[in-house]
């Protein structure tokens, strides 16, 4: 008893936080402590379970074991609403507030002032420029709120949330849509709160907005607490490690011997190709039997650049050459005439199609390649099924089973086998072993090694760095938005990579928003 | 209040439409232009108007109601079996349809909420459903010679003239600033609105969405029928063929009044010009004696697609001008 009245207790305290979705362990005993006045940044790659772990907290989703404190007092709630009345707010990435009312009926929507059951329209709105007051926006209250930008939209749903009696707020990625000077605004806004004691957790990946406005940082890795630190303690490098590193020591995996001195055709080069507020100018030159892979964090501009190749997001200064011819691409059509396959890394929205079974996923990107007019007959389709099954080790090797019953390992294969199909020039892979058993982590690889020998170009998106050195023969390291460096031959290492992308950005151009 | 008066173009735009086409009758028909006449508009459509209320509670928040020209025609068959045949005293009679029909829409509301179905299927169902149960009920038209209803007939204000504010134009009224000061004034109104501007964010605003979409169909259904009473006092009789298509008049009648049928804008005074409108067009068409009555259908066909048009104009004219200022930070 004594020993705990010495420290102020944390305002929040959660202790053990498990949480599995159908046998995905999503939270690993997860802790995690907020004091009153504190901007805590909850990081971590795609998948580390920080959403998880926020939906958690505020009772969206129904933990399995832990227990959650504030002010020392055990609360479970057991939604959204429950836990805005306990005092835990969250503000998402996208503002979920009616864009057709005004911004006074936003702030106070449910509790708004009445008098004999008819809402006080000017005491409603001196409260609102009152409240919004607090935050340093003077605007006309009774305009309707999409008529504002996305950052006032974000201020007012803070406002709305911490007028509602927060103690914590709860912020998911509000910076992801706003440009420097607005997050300027909305930093001078937490640090206002935190003076008034409330708890901050900051959700973002972008590295320089931690540095900038958080005391404190927790790192999640695979559901897991991978740690937390002051961030004065914690630097860049460390920090980068902890997101995407196991340990470091360990982690000077060998890479096969290169193969050097193969001058191999070129199959597509890009210069200066960039997109304004996408992706900065970058040059990429892609080789037959060679593999470029693409490190960075989340958000840095890996799938952006993969998506700027493929034509789905089209570039708006630059050159592209494929074969030593002059092109434009425009669209993933013309990307597939071209010779171009593209794995994408949502598998399951945007890859496969889950109700069609394994022969008619696999001749779709054929059939849409020739054109509707001539269809693929079904015996060619059975040995193409048959061709792939065999080649690629699909299990179980059943060409009429649908999709969506295979294990994830082996949909990423029917969907390398449907690109296969169409016998690229050039294959692009994004995170092609995610959300895949490890024992299928070394298939893939060994695939992609082996497509690689039969002189096919690759480029692949891989968080997994580890594994991303034992393939690529050249690797792009990519941070804000930018192609930050090119690493080649005994460059290609894990510490390079990870010492590359925790590089503090002066020396880099800046992505285009802060410009 | 630049703003403001950018919010009631429609409106506005309704208002002018009304005005320029009394003023063009007037014209062309010199007795058009009297007391008498626009007493008359309020009586004849009475009914249109307070369904219309209903509907643009219901359009605001994102929905529809289909169902609401068989509740009249319910509502009527209901009232003169009861009366006539149960010997059910009228004013009674009046307060248990009111109650089944309150039962009726809150059904239809909680299967739209809580089976998450479109409201366009479940109050289609709904549409079927009422009218087969007045079929049910009686396939014959029914007079009701009760003394309230030759009472309630007689009665109404008289202007010079022989103007008569009649009762059932009083109830209607009465509907309009009722329905306009639950809408714009009250909490409930602004969670209709919410509603519309976006359903998930309401309920992440901690509005009860269940209860509020359940309260807005058994208005709707309420006041569907109260505007069955209303056509029943007009017309001294119940038939179950009354008011078929009134649902369609009604959504077409919100519509022209400047509400958005994809929900979150609209006001309860744009719906009661838009009735109006329709009823102008009718009694223009009585006043000539030549033209046949279906040109009324014509020219609220024409109406409507000019307003949608309109509609469109206004909205993308207003996304451009917002759209410019954050041009800036691409």
């Amino acid at each position: 008893m004594h020993a705990t009245e010495t420290l102020p207790p944390p305002l929040l305290a959660l202790t053990g936080f498990s949480k599995s979705f159908a046998g995905f362990v999503a939270l690993d005993h997860v802790d995690f402590t907020l004091h009153a006045g504190e901007i805590h940044a909850l990081l971590g790659e795609n998948g580390a379970g920080k959403s998880t772990l926020i939906k958690a907290m505020t009772g969206v989703v129904h933990r399995d074991a832990g227990t959650l404190r504030l002010d020392g007092v055990a609360i479970a709630p057991r939604s959204a609403e429950e836990a805005v009345r306990a005092g835990i707010a969250t503000v998402y990435q996208e503002v979920n507030l009616a864009p057709n009312l005004s911004v006074a009926q936003n702030l106070f929507l449910g509790r708004q002032p009445t008098r004999f059951g008819l809402v006080r329209e000017g005491e409603m709105r001196r409260r609102a420029r009152a409240l919004l007051g607090e935050f340093g926006l003077s605007i006309d209250v009774s305009a309707p709120l999409e008529s504002y930008s996305v950052a006032i939209q974000h201020i007012v749903a803070i406002a709305r949330a911490v007028d509602q009696s927060a103690r914590v707020l709860i912020l998911d990625e509000p910076t992801a849509s706003l440009d420097a000077h607005e997050v300027e605004v909305l930093f001078a806004v937490m640090r206002q709160l935190t003076s008034r004691g409330i708890g901050i957790v900051f959700v973002t990946h972008f590295l320089d907005q931690v540095y900038a406005v958080c005391d404190r940082i927790t790192v999640l890795r695979n559901g897991r607490l991978a740690g937390s630190a002051p961030v004065d303690e914690l630097p860049r490098l460390d920090l980068v490690r902890l997101m995407l590193g196991r340990e470091l020591s360990e982690a000077t995996s060998r890479r096969p011997p290169v193969v050097e001195g193969e001058a191999r055709a070129d199959v597509a080069t890009f210069r200066g190709v960039g997109k304004a507020g996408t992706i900065a100018p970058f040059d990429l030159a892609l080789r037959a039997g060679h593999v470029v892979g693409l490190a960075g964090l989340l958000g840095s501009g890996r799938t952006e650049t993969v998506r700027l190749v493929f034509g789905a997001e089209r570039a708006d200064c630059g050159a592209a050459e494929v074969a030593g011819r002059a092109v434009s691409i425009g669209s993933p059509r013309e990307a597939m005439a071209l010779g171009f396959g593209y794995c994408p890394e949502e598998r399951k929205t945007e890859g496969i199609v889950a109700e069609l079974t394994v022969r008619e996923n696999i001749a779709l990107a054929l059939q849409a390649r020739r054109g509707a007019l001539s269809p693929l007959s079904r015996r060619e389709q059975d040995a193409l099924a048959a061709k792939f099954i065999g080649l690629l080790d699909i299990r179980p090797p059943d060409p009429e089973r649908p999709v969506g019953l295979l294990s994830g390992g082996n949909q990423q294969k029917v969907l390398l086998a449907r690109w296969l199909a169409t016998a690229p020039r050039l294959l692009i892979l994004d995170e092609p072993t995610r959300g895949i058993d490890v024992g299928a982590h070394a298939e893939i690889i060994g695939l992609i090694r082996n497509l690689c020998r039969e002189g096919m170009a690759l480029l692949v998106v891989s968080s997994e760095l580890e594994e991303l050195v034992t393939y690529a023969d050249e690797v792009v390291v990519l941070r804000d938005r930018a192609h930050v460096a090119r690493l080649t031959g005994a460059q290609i290492e894990v510490s390079t990579i990870l010492a590359t992308i925790a590089e503090a950005p002066s020396s880099v151009p800046l992505s285009a928003d802060a410009a | 209040m630049i703003r403001f008066l950018s919010r009631l173009t429609p409106v506005l735009a309704t208002a002018a439409v009304f005005l320029a086409g009394f003023v063009v009758c007037s014209l062309i028909y010199p007795n058009f232009a009297s007391l008498r006449v626009v007493m008359n508009l309020l009586t004849d459509n009475a009914f249109l108007v307070i369904v219309a209320v209903g509907m643009t509670f219901v359009i605001i928040s994102g929905g529809i109601d289909l169902s609401v020209g068989s509740v009249i025609g319910f509502t009527t068959v209901f009232l003169a079996l009861a009366i006539e045949r149960w010997g059910v005293p009228p004013l009674w009679a009046f307060v248990l349809i009111l109650v089944i029909c309150a039962a009726f829409g809150a059904c239809m509301g909680a299967i739209i909420q809580y089976f998450e179905l479109p409201a366009f299927i479940v109050t289609l169902a709904g549409m079927f459903l009422a009218r087969g149960v007045s079929f049910l009920l009686s396939t014959e038209s029914l007079p009701i010679t009760a003394d309230l209803y030759a009472h309630l007939s007689d009665h109404a204000l008289r202007f010079e003239g022989g103007a008569r504010l009649t009762v059932p134009a009083l109830v209607m009224l009465a509907v309009v600033i009722g329905g306009m000061v639950l809408l714009h004034l009250t909490r409930f109104g602004a969670n209709v609105y919410a509603l519309g501007g976006s359903r998930t964010a309401t309920g992440l605003m901690g509005i009860n969405v269940a209860r509020t979409t359940v309260l807005i169909y058994i208005l709707s259904s309420v006041l569907a029928g109260l505007a069955g009473i209303v056509f029943s006092l007009y017309t001294s009789s119940g038939y179950s063929l009354s008011a078929v298509g009134v649902e369609l008049d009604a959504i077409a009648a919100v519509v022209i009044g400047g509400t958005l049928l994809s929900g979150g804008y609209g006001f309860i005074f744009g719906s009661f010009l838009g009735v109006m409108i329709q009823g102008l067009i009718q009694t223009y068409i009585s006043f000539d004696g030549m033209l046949s009555s279906w040109w009324a259908k014509i020219a609220t066909g024409l109406l409507l697609f000019a307003f949608i048009a309109f509609q469109q104009l206004t909205l993308h004219l207003a996304r451009r001008s917002r759209r410019a200022p954050a041009g800036v930070h691409p």
